[in-house]
């Protein structure tokens, strides 16, 4: 995965199959602590202990079209190649929660990438999901939190190319402003 | 700075074309996102074809995502679902090649046949 941005899209799809309704993505970004925090969180099926300890296996996946499943071992991998480590915490029922946490100034620490484009491809292709995403840096905070755009749109679907084109910008801007024009 | 002002200007703007083409049947766009479809290039493709659409203000088109059909080695792979029509599968996507697909496809019922799956493994 070229940026992080790649590798949370590729994570999400993993709660997207869970049947989740409601996916939280939280990206905190500490530039005294040199640490970057990145937590997905979601009310899927969950998993049990063993199906959570081999999903860090390349060689492990649901999936009958292939045999090798790479989303969550390659995040693994950049975080541990950053001085850092993924974590899962999961339950069957309730849902699975995944923390990335890496050194922020590590010379490998992939940049962010397109953060934009990952959200609204993930709210384009899963009207039917709810999906808050909220970034942090030391200079403040923005949230997307697609309950309240569904507010403002009614009854015109969250995936309209025109909402989502809006979407898309408004993450744009709201990122510039917490990083002063740098990501 | 985009408000959630705009945001009510488009609703108020965009309902009336979508309940105006609700009757039309619609054209699916499917976009492969699994792990080897999204670190080759799938999202670009995803949102070159929303670009288009929304350029052309096709709304008649959906479109989404699937998984891996388990033909890594030829992502991003794009299925094309109109009425009427059997499934079109494109291989080796790239956003310059989703502008021809909406433009030849999609607009004017023209596979572009060069794209396809059957085109690209015969060459092969």
């Amino acid at each position: 995965m070229q940026d992080l941005s790649l590798h949370l899209l590729d994570l999400v799809q993993n709660s997207i199959t869970a049947n989740a309704s409601l996916i939280e993505i939280s990206i905190e970004e500490d530039k005294k602590e040199d640490w970057l925090n990145i937590v997905v969180e979601d009310n899927g099926k969950g998993m049990d202990k063993e199906t959570m300890e081999k999903a860090v296996d390349p060689f492990y996946t649901t999936r009958t079209t292939r045999k090798v499943g790479l989303g969550l071992p390659l995040f693994k991998a950049t975080a541990q190649r950053c001085g850092g480590d993924l974590k899962i915490q999961s339950t069957v029922g309730q849902g699975t929660k995944i923390q990335i946490g890496l050194k922020l100034s590590h010379i490998d620490r992939p940049p962010f990438g397109k953060m934009e484009d990952t959200i609204v491809s993930l709210i384009l292709c899963n009207a039917e999901i709810d999906f808050v995403y909220s970034h942090k840096t030391n200079y403040g905070e923005f949230i997307l939190d697609t309950r309240e755009v569904r507010k403002v749109i009614g009854e015109l679907p969250i995936n309209n190319v025109e909402v989502i084109t809006w979407i898309q910008s408004y993450i744009r801007e709201g990122l510039n402003e917490i990083n002063g024009g740098v990501l | 700075m985009k408000t959630l002002k705009e945001l009510e200007e488009i609703r108020q703007r965009t309902l009336e074309e979508v309940n105006l083409r609700k009757d039309r049947k619609g054209t699916r766009v499917v976009v492969g996102m699994g792990t080897c479809g999204i670190s080759a290039g799938a999202r670009p493709v995803l949102l070159a074809f929303v670009e288009e659409i929304k350029k052309r203000n096709l709304q008649h088109v959906t479109v989404t995502q699937t998984g891996c059909a388990g033909v890594c080695r030829l992502e991003p792979m794009v299925d094309v679902y109109m009425p009427d029509q059997e499934k079109v599968t494109y291989v080796n996507m790239t956003p310059e090649k989703v502008k021809r697909v909406v433009a030849e496809h999609l607009v004017n019922g023209q596979v572009v046949k060069e794209f396809t799956i059957g085109a690209v493994e015969k060459k092969d």
